[in-house]
């Protein structure tokens, strides 16, 4: 665990609007290898702006004032994130770090089979494959998340809400990244399908041992999938502990407020 | 006291070149008034095709639904007035109030439909509405856009109270509103549920709200009530399969961190 893979630190991102909004604000936390981070706050706080900048996802007016992004290499280079060039940067972008969406149904493309989506994948940053060679990787990665061969011809509306989100999980994986950051995956699924996309998630850390950045508001659910838990309130991270810390013992005001926003489905009557 | 009755109820719904989906099969309940009712299950179990029944948004295929043992007026005054007893509060509060309106507008209107209080009052009335759901006066002249979610759906409640009904439907009133704002809106209508003596149907896939705010809980799965009973019994002692997998997907840190300790050991 302390094995570290991405280093942020003092990272700031600011909206250069009318009136500048600090979005991100002094940020610094480290994400170890193999390790789930799990990131929580309400809508607002900044904490998909955090995962996008890191990655330099935003664009203006959103503007990095300051801060370093250090990414440690699982081949023992370090690169700065932040002094890429933007080709490096789109060729690291997927290749070591994936992203898996919320809403897999505007994040997939209506008008294209699953297959071509995935195989786009291996078009743009594999460019030395064969067609063949993209099409068995296709099939492996429809296998590897339980979706199956035989759904390579359909349309993303021919799936279930769980399907779509399995193959945003196999996209996120086809190029076998060491990070990949999940923006509220499971939001949308209803309890049974959303426990079903965790363990499949969980499975698929054992088998390929890459680090995961979750982000969510749900922190009954991030307590129970996380190594780690950052609370996010306002841009900044209030508190940085192990799951257990933090249910157990939560030091912040605003933690332990987040924590009294979930009754308690088991235990005693009352709030948490 | 009032007492609406679900009896037999099923709702097929007919799909062009598909056959037909048979949304609720059989469903029978009582919800009276000083009662909150959870009703649970995953997307597509037929919960709110049951609030679409007992609002008359849709007719049942076969089955009766009945208010006091008479059967639920389907059109003309009878249904206006039907509708002011039994009142609904929706899931997206962006999507439930019109962007055109004022929030008096909003909260008026149904006073000035039911005549519960005289035109000269209506104004009065509004104000000790919005003080019910703990908003400030000055959102009256506001329009939704410059309210938050939570305030929205206070308003939205306030618009649902005017009629001074007798039961009321909440089909995932808090799902779309941030967490910490949830409790809130809950404890809200738990209280107001208490000082009217309403009949709640409190509609989630939320099972640990459910308990909290529950008397009883009923437990809906492809449109057939597999489970009914006190909300301690149904989540602390499931006695459906599917119950008890619904309880087991829904993340519980309590039993979370208990099992990984004993795991420990």
């Amino acid at each position: 665990m302390s094995d570290p893979l991405l280093s942020v630190r003092d990272f700031s991102v600011r909206y250069e609007t009318a009136a500048p909004v600090d979005a991100v604000r002094d940020v610094s936390l480290t994400v170890h290898r193999g390790e789930v981070l799990g990131l929580a706050g309400e809508s607002g706080c900044g904490k998909t702006t955090l995962a996008y900048g890191v990655q330099r996802l935003l664009k203006p007016p959103a503007v990095i004032p300051g801060g370093s992004v250090t990414w440690h290499d699982a081949d023992g280079t370090d690169v700065d994130l932040l002094a890429l060039s933007p080709d490096a940067m789109r060729a690291f972008r997927w290749d070591k770090v994936s992203m898996v969406f919320q809403g897999a149904m505007s994040a997939l493309n209506p008008v294209a089979t699953v297959g071509a989506q995935l195989a786009d994948v291996f078009e743009v940053h594999r460019p030395g494959m064969s067609r063949a060679e993209r099409t068995a990787a296709v099939v492996e990665l429809l296998e590897i998340v339980k979706v199956g061969a035989a759904r390579i011809k359909s349309y993303p509306h021919e799936l279930s809400g769980g399907m779509r989100q399995r193959i945003m999980i196999a996209m996120a994986l086809a190029l076998r990244p060491q990070l990949v950051v999940m923006d509220e995956p499971t939001t949308a699924l209803d309890v049974l399908v959303q426990r079903e996309i965790l363990r499949e998630i969980t499975g698929l850390r054992e088998a390929f041992g890459f680090s995961v950045v979750f982000i969510t508001h749900d922190l009954p659910l991030l307590l129970e999938i996380s190594d780690r838990i950052a609370i996010m309130r306002a841009g900044q991270i209030v508190e940085i502990d192990t799951a257990a810390n933090i249910w157990f013992r939560p030091q912040h005001d605003y933690t332990k407020t987040l924590l009294s926003s979930f009754p308690r489905l088991t235990a005693e009557r009352g709030v948490a | 006291m009032t007492a609406i009755e679900v009896r037999g109820v099923s709702k097929t719904y007919r799909v062009r070149g598909a056959g037909s989906i048979d949304a609720l099969q059989d469903v029978s309940f009582t919800l009276s008034s000083g009662q909150t009712i959870g009703m649970v299950g995953q997307s597509g179990s037929g919960k709110s095709t049951v609030a679409k029944i007992l609002t008359q948004m849709e007719r049942p295929t076969s089955g009766q639904v009945l208010l006091d043992g008479r059967p639920i007026p389907t059109r003309g005054a009878a249904l206006r007035a039907y509708r002011q007893q039994l009142r609904m509060v929706f899931q997206d509060p962006f999507a439930s109030l019109n962007p055109y309106h004022s929030i008096r507008h909003h909260v008026a209107r149904p006073l000035a439909l039911s005549g519960v209080v005289p035109p000269e009052e209506v104004d009065a009335e509004v104000h000790r509405l919005l003080d019910r759901v703990q908003l400030d006066a000055a959102v009256v002249d506001r329009r939704p856009h410059e309210l938050s979610g939570g305030q929205r759906q206070r308003v939205a409640i306030a618009r649902a109270l005017a009629p001074r009904p007798a039961l009321l439907v909440a089909d995932e009133p808090v799902s779309m509103l941030d967490v910490s704002l949830r409790m809130g809106v809950l404890a809200l209508l738990s209280d107001i549920q208490a000082q009217d003596g309403l009949g709640v149907l409190y509609i989630t896939h939320d099972l640990a709200t459910a308990r909290y705010f529950s008397d009883e809980i009923i437990v809906l799965n492809q449109g057939r009530v597999v489970e009914h009973g006190s909300a301690d019994d149904v989540i602390l002692r499931p006695q459906h399969p599917y119950t008890r997998e619904l309880r087991e997907a829904s993340p519980d840190p309590e039993r979370f961190f208990v099992d990984a300790a004993g795991g420990a050991r």
